[in-house]
């Protein structure tokens, strides 16, 4: 019969505007700035600088290797070494970024830096809202905009960041032992001998993996 | 120019007399709301009939190949996500496959399982779009596609919560996937599969036997099969035309001799078939979905032996293709043994089926145009890369 396709068609969307008034299922909008979904913990938007402890500046765990800026693919990064060092998470004294920026125009969210950064400095935020009406100063991050505690990350992504901390805790581990053995070999080898021995006690290779460019 | 360049005009006969035939040009697009995208369609109409159709393209080119060869080969990942902005697990699979020859490099058995399960989520997706913005097209404004967009944030929600992002999934790498799906997300991917079916279901109510869809689309846009196959058309588009070419059959890339689906082929090779190939397509989707989500095994996303940072893959060549979406995604990369590709070439399923429009679109009227247009399903991003 002509139009039975046209009336078939029909009472299925009224089946589904009748059903819109019964099913919470059938209503998938959100009003958005009232009303929120709740937010997704492997959500990736914006990168951040992690930083241990209270203070951002003498905490933050990037040591300037550059990595992140030479991966990144639209080249948003920007930084510059340090002439001094200061202590890094295992108290070896470590190069750190004077300057540390980010274009949010230029940034598209690859995760890229995080990947290829061998020290966990760098992680991605999940905060969205980066509008600004500032366009040229107001959307280069630098670097104490980027800095976000620990804290931070375990509480926008927990699985990551526990599994960061077990990682750091056991390189951490691994450095210290390996201080201590070295240490107790030098003391040793004093006590034996009276020769003012003290090899360089603690330098592990710590040097980036991937600096063969 | 001199003069003995100039061309002599009129030099090749008298003009013939067409005072009656007067040709009416229209440029369609680059902004026009049926083009998908900033495309244009240079049409010579003669009354409503379409003499002559010459796409224009280029407008959203991106530089995308040298962009490949300027980066290392792990930077061009992310890159391969704005190629076919709907499909970026395809995207990513399709380079990443290429990448693995190239260096030799073997993929654990639940990465090629999370591979399987996102293609054909994205498939899922695409063709749920492709048949929605088909029905746009077509004057049903809005309620199919928003029942196919419903459908699809499920499938979002699920690539957000695997990936990190909706679009830009960025997911998978050389060896490998980034991330393991949880239990949790497994159920959810099961849950979201479950209806489908119905969804399909009630699409095809809706829709399929429309006597005015009908009239409009069957023994439009006829492609022949020698055509398709002269012109190097693949995916739905060209097994509309009848011609059982699917390369999950012909190449069993990753584990896809595992599953049992079916290739749906058309007889009639008109728009009709290529938008009834998709829904069929779509339940065979579901079909190997139900099989992956069901024997997914446990151990490693990714071969540890895979190297992040300084990736340098021995000299040599290799093409990995896959089949996308939308046909035969494929890239081609020679390597010169250093961090980059020394040559990164793309072959997008979307540019070359588009290469066939005129053929299709002559003689047709010119609102069949833009149905013809639909059903070829294009992104122009990886049109004009």
């Amino acid at each position: 019969m002509l139009g039975e396709g046209l009336l078939k068609g029909l009472a299925e969307t009224a089946r589904n505007f009748a059903g819109s008034y019964v099913s919470k299922e059938r209503l998938t909008t959100v009003q958005y700035p009232e009303e929120r979904v709740a937010p997704i913990e492997a959500a990736r938007v914006f990168p951040f600088l992690v930083y241990d402890g209270a203070d951002w500046e003498a905490g933050l765990r990037c040591v300037a290797c550059q990595i992140c800026e030479k991966e990144c693919p639209p080249k948003c990064i920007y930084i510059e070494k340090s002439k001094d060092k200061k202590p890094d998470y295992v108290g070896k004294p470590q190069i750190y970024p004077a300057r540390f920026d980010i274009d949010v125009s230029v940034c598209m969210s690859c995760q890229i830096c995080v990947e290829v950064c061998p020290f966990e400095a760098i992680k991605m935020d999940t905060e969205f809202e980066l509008a600004t009406q500032d366009r040229f100063g107001g959307l280069l991050h630098d670097r104490k905009q980027l800095a976000k505690s620990n804290e931070y990350f375990h509480a926008i992504h927990p699985t990551e960041a526990a599994e960061v901390d077990a990682r750091l805790d056991e390189e951490k581990a691994k450095v210290e032992a390996k201080a201590k053995a070295a240490a107790e070999a030098a003391a040793a080898k004093a006590a034996a001998g009276a020769a003012p021995a003290a090899p360089p006690a603690a330098k592990p290779a710590e040097k980036p993996a991937g600096g063969g460019e | 120019m001199s003069a003995s360049e100039t061309r002599m005009v009129g030099s090749g006969g008298a003009p013939a007399m067409q005072a009656e035939v007067e040709l009416l040009e229209v440029s369609m697009g680059p902004h026009h709301p049926s083009t998908h995208g900033v495309f244009r369609m240079d049409v010579a109409l003669d009354g409503e009939k379409v003499v002559k159709l010459k796409p224009v393209f280029g407008y959203l080119h991106r530089n995308h190949e040298k962009l490949g060869e300027d980066h290392s080969y792990l930077a061009s990942m992310p890159y391969t996500d704005r190629l076919d902005y709907i499909c970026s697990l395809t995207n990513n699979w399709a380079y990443a496959l290429a990448v693995e020859k190239l260096a030799g490099q073997e993929v654990p058995e639940r990465a090629e399982y999370l591979r399987v399960i996102t293609a054909e989520l994205t498939r899922a997706q695409n063709h749920i779009l492709a048949v929605g913005f088909l029905l746009q097209d077509m004057g049903a404004s809005g309620t199919p596609l928003m029942y196919g967009f419903r459908e699809r944030e499920k499938i979002l929600d699920l690539f957000e919560a695997l990936t990190g992002s909706r679009m830009m999934c960025n997911y998978m790498r050389f060896g490998g996937c980034r991330v393991d799906a949880s239990p949790a997300w497994l159920d959810g991917a099961r849950k979201v599969v479950a209806g489908l079916p119905g969804f399909t279901d009630e699409l095809e109510a809706l829709v399929c036997t429309n006597e005015i869809l009908m009239a409009r689309t069957q023994g439009v846009g006829i492609l022949r099969p020698e055509l398709a196959v002269s012109a190097g058309v693949t995916g739905p588009m060209l097994r509309a035309s009848g011609v059982n070419y699917d390369i999950r059959k012909v190449d069993r890339y990753g584990i896809y001799d595992r599953f049992s689906f079916k290739v749906p082929l058309g007889d009639h090779w008109d728009v009709y078939d290529r938008f009834m190939i998709r829904l069929l397509e779509l339940r065979e989707s579901i079909k190997i979905l139900e099989q992956a989500l069901k024997d997914i095994p446990g151990g490693p996303v990714i071969d540890p032996k895979a190297k992040i940072r300084n990736f340098r893959p021995k000299a040599g060549e290799a093409y990995g293709r896959i089949e996308a979406p939308k046909g035969e995604l494929g890239f081609y990369l020679i390597s010169d043994g250093g961090p980059n590709p020394y040559r990164y070439r793309v072959r997008p399923p979307s540019f070359v089926n588009l290469t066939i429009l005129e053929d299709m679109c002559l003689g047709h009227n010119v609102a069949d145009v833009v149905l013809i247009l639909g059903s070829v399903d294009i992104v122009l991003g990886e049109v004009d890369r």
